[in-house]
């Protein structure tokens, strides 16, 4: 029964997208002669998309090709393609992902695993508290309320990176600097999640269920954990997106923070084997950089529509 | 929000009963806030106020012969940290080098995404999520990762770009003093271009379809409604990628310190977020937080007063 039920919703999904589809294809057939995009116009258009294509693409298939070569035969074959037959790929790839890991004196892993633990405490905790923080601006009032919210808006001009060297100053003194705590904490704290919440809080949370909930005798912190959290659970993942990434890319506050070999995150040991002088193995490390931002590339692919709405609540907003 | 206001309002104007339900909801409302700003007052706040306050000191070496040796001390050292920053020859060229960067690299970068988006939204495309998606995809790679790849692709020995560029009779060098700037803010672009275009199309997408319609009966042309229409209407996203993307040039560091490993020539003060650091970590003399501090506070000024110039501007242009 559920099963059937599921299959006339997909039905349903797909004919909606096809209807849509054809509005938008409508759209584009029913402009008056005058107004049809000339032939030329169409082509340049697409001309000008595809080397946009290109240019944004290339960066990424060449690190892609680099990742398989050794040092002479970066120098050596063909910039653009492999410097093997496909049927020998296997054995280069072993042979540069054992270089990686020799260079990496085996830490590589360590390092991944030292960046997914950053980005995905600091986003769950930094989610958390911005949305709840966004649902008490949203929908309470309070006095202190509009001074509050011009202190965080406000903060989102300060150059952030400029708060870093207090921010070591700081753990340094506590003696908490090179702990995965000094990394945590200042990412935890995202104004523009804050500024998500509160619009998603805004929009989505009515005001009759909670006045509903209240009449019911439920608390305000049950309220919020079993009713609000559910319904902004979709905005919720939007913040939790933009902290990851943005911890994930953070590399001054690491540099700053951590000392230890085994505590840095990817971006962090990558740059430390480029800096070395001694360093030649250009391959290798390309393949180091492609699976250091595999966890970030699948994330965004798989969680593409949230990106979206994130980014509209921006637009709209902003 | 009016709804929500109005409530309150009616609440705060009746009886004490009711006020007392008013200061039950500023408990609620104040606990709710309490770990975000609790997290907010270490993350920010208190930062603000250490680096001011360090900033009027410097470490110095007492007790010790000529040598070194004896114990480091923290001496009141008044406007002297500032004074050094705002005489300091390296730091105004490292704003200088900033300013150049933000000037070519932010209205490039708007500009090209502001064009993408409108080409993407102007219904002669098909397969519009596809391209959405190459163009997003260089912000998932870290800023390190991506000038680390461009460095590489800088290299005349490695890269096929200069290789191709060669057979054309071009030699190319990415890291020539005149050039360095331009492939640093090439990287910039390449990340971020995808990101700001998402949020330009996604306000294009938000305008009602009708009042193309409208146009069209109207009599405009494609190109009026584009620029009638659709430009005005992500004007306001655009000014403000515009803001932050200024904000975000002015702490330029990633892209030059990855570059230094390729080009001995990038000095450890090539921009203020770099001299910063490295005189907070002592390979620049005066050295130590108090110091780093004042640069970081003399920065946070320029940019301030850079965001209020352009402000002001945006304001002047608005109103004629």
């Amino acid at each position: 029964m559920t099963s059937e039920l599921a299959s006339v919703d997909r039905r349903l999904i797909r004919a909606q997208q096809r209807k849509a589809d054809k509005m938008r294809e409508k759209a584009a057939n029913d402009l008056p002669p005058s107004l049809q995009p000339k032939k030329p116009v169409k082509v340049l258009t697409i001309i000008v998309l595809v080397l946009a294509a290109i240019y944004f693409m290339f960066p990424i298939y060449w690190a892609l090709i680099a990742s398989t070569k050794s040092p002479s035969q970066l120098t050596d074959s063909n910039g653009v393609w492999f410097a093997v037959g496909l049927d020998k790929l296997p054995d280069a790839i072993a042979a540069n992902y054992a270089t990686l890991l020799g260079w990496t004196k085996g830490y590589f892993w360590r390092w991944v695993l030292n960046s997914l633990i950053y980005s995905g405490v600091s986003a769950i905790i930094g989610t958390v508290v911005a949305v709840m923080a966004g649902y008490a601006t949203a929908k309470f009032q309070f006095r202190g309320k509009g001074v509050a919210i011009g202190i965080v808006m406000g903060s989102m001009l300060m150059p952030a990176a400029l708060l870093t060297i207090p921010q070591y100053s700081i753990f340094n003194a506590i003696g908490m600097d090179n702990t995965m705590l000094s990394v945590i904490i200042p990412c935890c704290v995202s104004p523009f999640g804050f500024f998500l919440g509160s619009v998603y809080a805004q929009n989505s949370v009515p005001d009759e269920l909670l006045e509903a909930a209240r009449i019911d005798g439920a608390g305000e912190a049950r309220i919020f954990f079993t009713i609000v959290l559910r319904i902004l659970a979709p905005a919720m993942v939007t913040i939790f997106l933009f902290l990851f990434v943005a911890t994930w890319n953070n590399f001054l506050l690491p540099l700053m923070m951590l000392s230890s070999t085994d505590l840095q995150p990817v971006t962090l040991g990558l740059y430390g084997m480029v800096s070395l002088a001694t360093f030649t193995d250009r391959g290798a490390l390309m393949m180091g950089a492609l699976l250091g931002v595999l966890p970030v590339i699948v994330l965004f692919l798989f969680l593409q529509r949230y990106w979206k709405a994130g980014l509209a609540a921006g637009a709209v907003k902003g | 929000m009016s709804a929500t206001t109005q409530t309150a309002v009616k609440r705060r104007g009746s009886s004490t009963k009711r006020s007392k339900a008013f200061r039950r909801e500023e408990r609620t409302g104040w606990a709710f806030m309490a770990p975000f700003c609790i997290l907010f007052l270490v993350v920010f706040v208190i930062p603000i106020i250490w680096a001011i306050y360090q900033s009027f000191f410097q470490q110095v070496a007492t007790g010790g012969g000529a040598y070194g040796g004896g114990s480091l001390e923290n001496k009141f050292v008044g406007f002297a940290n500032f004074q050094y920053v705002v005489t300091s020859s390296a730091f105004w060229q490292g704003i200088g080098r900033v300013l150049i960067y933000t000037v070519i690299q932010v209205p490039l970068m708007i500009i090209v995404a502001l064009a993408l988006a409108m080409l993407l939204d102007s219904l002669i495309v098909k397969h519009v999520s596809g391209f959405r998606l190459l163009y997003f995809l260089p912000y998932a790679i870290p800023g390190v990762v991506a000038s680390i790849i461009w460095v590489f692709l800088y290299n005349d020995q490695i890269s096929p770009i200069v290789k191709f560029l060669e057979m054309f009779g071009v030699h190319p060098d990415f890291f020539a003093s005149n050039a360095v700037i331009a492939s640093m803010a090439n990287i910039t672009t390449w990340t971020f271009t995808g990101y700001n275009m998402l949020i330009f199309l996604a306000a294009l997408q938000a305008i009602p379809h009708e009042l193309y319609e409208a146009a069209r009966i109207d009599g405009a042309n494609g190109w009026q409604i584009a620029w009638r229409i659709k430009l005005p209407n992500v004007r306001g996203a655009a000014l403000l990628a515009m803001l932050l993307s200024i904000v975000g040039t002015i702490q330029l560091f990633n892209e030059p310190q990855v570059m230094q490993t390729a080009d001995p020539s990038i000095s450890d003060s090539f921009t203020p977020m770099m001299m910063a650091l490295n005189t907070s970590r002592g390979s620049l003399t005066p050295k130590g937080d108090g110091p780093a501090s004042a640069i970081a506070i003399v920065m946070a000024l320029i940019a301030g007063l850079l965001a209020a110039a352009y402000a002001i501007v945006e304001r002047k242009v608005n109103e004629s």
